[in-house]
């Protein structure tokens, strides 16, 4: 008899292990996103223009130079930061400044960030600025997007496939 | 205050153990085998694992497809490897973090155990990182969800010159070598998970890492169980367009990726970092108090290295003697390592009571209660005891006070540890007088020392050396293991009283041997 009951709490001992593992192995079920939300992604990786003008070099400095060492340009490696403004529906979503990587700033400046916004129609409004010598955007895109629930659009920025890419 | 909590939870969990104990019984409890339990889960994990990379396509269009065929076309023998695999990582993860709250609520991280402790707190980081890489191989909508938040995570400390999410940003993005990646990862992180295990478990002499037969098939037959009940299923396959609004969720390993959108991804660094500083500085926030190590007089020692396999904790290694008998070995006792246990003195066969030098010294002993002194204190207790039936009892002090069960019948001497007491103690302690010896201790398989009172049940029962020779009779010798069961121990004294008065010694011991 004390063996069965010994046998039973065992059982009941392991079941009870077993069940907790099972549970929250899936349960709860998270949520991620509201059923009527979806992602908007502003992403980029794009190394800008030059932060500063070349100057070009007069003859004496040229002379000065080693003859292999003599560029007729002087030109500084920083690069400019990238700004950039996310506007939807005229509403300001972010506004980020991406300094370019690298200990002489002269990486490329990157970007990631993610926004739940509501599904539906949105007026989307990004404009860019990859040049500090040229005062306001270098680029810019305004462009009506329907969103679907769960849905996400990446806001990317390669100035050789166009520019401003909604995807 | 927070020493009140620890306490109060101790006891909660002590309770717990003694119910499993009911059940399982000590050997097999694995309460008191945790350490044991997370050995078997990560060899089944391991097993299981073999199988599933031998049938996986790393292709990104051919894992996912891989996958749901052998759960779904195979599921009496695939799905179930598959289940089985993600429910042993889940139990490892959880019998680890038990493991982890039992020895600190003991307060078994201090002083020598430092080492022990600390290379445990990686182990955890280690664990939770390979069984995340794992769910990303299966590449459906939780393996999407995951990566991209584990991404979003590391991405917040601005390591690296591209973030990192970039490269799931679009489908399409995912290449062949991204999963190539997570299968050298996903078997490169637990072999460095069990290289730490390995180092984990250095100061400790045999370790605990195989369970009984009993509870290895028991869990090992509840994880197969829940597989078939519960067989582990995909979510849709991951698409990169689509944020999944309901993840059936992993709580086991996947909470902080849930966290890290409920903070934010700084916020969870911060309590990664802080858990971590919290963990690894513990050891030095009580202050430990220095013991006295063990100590070897060369003139006893014979070199026989009981000493060296009795310790628990690998403190004592053997060197070549200096003085005069070429080729021996003496013990060498690591202070770092050394717990003050004095199990080495009980494993001593210079221990013996009956030896006629005039000062009885061991060739291993704690100078802070030597054989010697403890002879003499038995011998002076022994005198003084009066009445129908003497009881000698011998504790521990990491359990029950049995200096509390002093009485005009009854001697009462706690050692440091069970293990401590060599068995010729109690022959001592029968042949000064005394008509009955209760040894007790620790519970079994929860000695504060890890093998106290196992050797010591070896010894008495002749199975360990020293051992206790055959002129004692089981009725003179009660070892009970009763832990702080200060009742329990009272009880078990009356009732060994009782059973010496109704069945009377055959006859009557003398110093030097039977009457």
């Amino acid at each position: 008899m004390r063996k069965s009951f010994v046998f039973a709490g065992r059982v009941a001992l392991y079941a009870v292990f077993a069940s907790f593992i099972g549970v929250f192995a899936s349960f709860p079920v998270y949520r991620h996103l509201a059923a009527d939300e979806a992602l908007l992604k502003l992403s980029f990786s794009h190394a800008a223009q030059l932060a500063h003008e070349c100057r070009r070099r007069s003859p004496e400095e040229l002379e000065k130079l080693a003859p292999n060492m003599r560029v007729p340009l002087d030109c500084s490696r920083e690069r400019s930061p990238v700004t950039v403004e996310l506007r939807l529906d005229g509403r300001m979503l972010a506004q980020r400044l991406a300094r370019p990587a690298g200990l002489a700033h002269d990486g490329a400046s990157t970007l990631y960030e993610r926004f739940v916004v509501p599904a539906g129609e949105h007026e989307l409004s990004v404009v860019l600025n990859d040049n500090a010598r040229v005062t306001g955007a270098t680029y810019q895109r305004d462009a009506r997007v329907s969103l679907n629930p769960g849905q996400v659009l990446v806001v990317d920025f390669n100035p050789e496939r166009g520019g401003i890419l909604l995807q | 205050m927070l020493h009140g909590v620890r306490l109060a939870v101790l006891s909660g969990w002590q309770s717990a153990e003694a119910g499993f104990d009911w059940f399982f019984g000590a050997r097999g409890n694995p309460l008191r085998h945790l350490g044991a339990v997370a050995f078997l889960l990560f060899w089944i994990v391991a097993a299981t694992g073999i199988y599933l990379y031998a049938v996986l396509d790393t292709s990104v269009d051919g894992v996912y497809r891989s996958i749901e065929h052998l759960s779904r076309d195979q599921w009496y023998f695939g799905g179930v490897i598959r289940s089985l695999h993600r429910y042993a990582s889940d139990g490892f993860l959880l019998v680890m973090v038990l493991h982890l709250l039992r020895e600190l609520l003991h307060g078994r991280l201090h002083g020598f155990r430092w080492f022990t402790w600390v290379s445990g707190v990686p182990l955890l980081w280690l664990s939770v990182a390979a069984g995340v890489v794992g769910f990303w191989i299966v590449w459906d909508q939780l393996a999407q969800f995951s990566a991209i938040a584990s991404m979003e995570w590391l991405d917040a400390l601005r390591l690296f010159a591209q973030p990192l999410t970039r490269n799931f940003l679009r489908p399409g993005a995912v290449t062949d070598r991204f999963f190539s990646l997570l299968v050298f990862l996903h078997i490169g992180l637990p072999l460095v998970l069990l290289l730490g295990i390995w180092i984990h478990i250095q100061r400790i002499s045999r370790p605990d890492t195989r369970p009984v037969p009993w509870l290895t098939g028991g869990t090992l037959a509840a994880l197969i169980m829940l597989s078939l009940v519960a067989p582990v299923r995909s979510l849709p396959a991951a698409d990169l367009s689509i944020a999944p609004a309901e993840l059936k969720l992993d709580w086991f390993y996947l909470a902080p990726n849930a966290l890290m959108y409920r903070w934010s991804p700084l916020s969870l660094w911060w309590l990664a970092a802080g858990v971590t500083v919290v963990l690894v500085t513990l050891p030095w926030t009580a202050r430990a108090e220095r013991k006295m190590v063990a100590a070897v007089d060369p003139v006893n020692c014979n070199g026989c290295e009981r000493c060296v396999a009795d310790c628990p904790y690998a403190a004592i290694t053997m060197k070549p003697r200096e003085d005069r008998r070429q080729g021996a070995r003496l013990p060498v006792v690591d202070p770092a390592l050394c717990a003050s246990c004095g199990i080495c003195a009980g494993a001593c066969p210079s221990s013996t009571p009956f030896r006629s030098i005039a000062e009885l010294v061991s060739g291993i002993d704690m100078p802070q209660l030597p054989i010697g002194q403890l002879r003499s204190r038995l011998k002076v207790q022994v005198a003084r005891l009066r009445g129908k039936v003497k009881i000698v009892v011998l504790g521990c002090d990491q359990a029950a006070d049995v200096r509390v069960l002093q009485a005009s019948d009854t001697a009462a001497v706690s050692l440091i540890c069970a293990g401590q007491v060599p068995p010729a103690f109690v022959e001592y302690a029968l042949r000064e007088g005394a008509d009955g010896v209760l040894v007790t201790g620790c519970k079994e398989c929860d000695c504060a020392f890890r093998v106290g009172n196992t050797w010591t049940e070896q010894r008495l029962r002749g199975e360990r050396e020293p051992h206790l020779r055959k002129t004692v009779s089981q009725r003179e010798l009660r070892v009970v293991w009763a832990g702080n069961d200060q009742l329990r121990l009272r009880r078990e004294l009356e009732v060994f009283r009782d059973q010496l008065a109704l069945e009377p010694a055959a006859g009557t011991r003398v110093k030097g041997g039977r009457a």
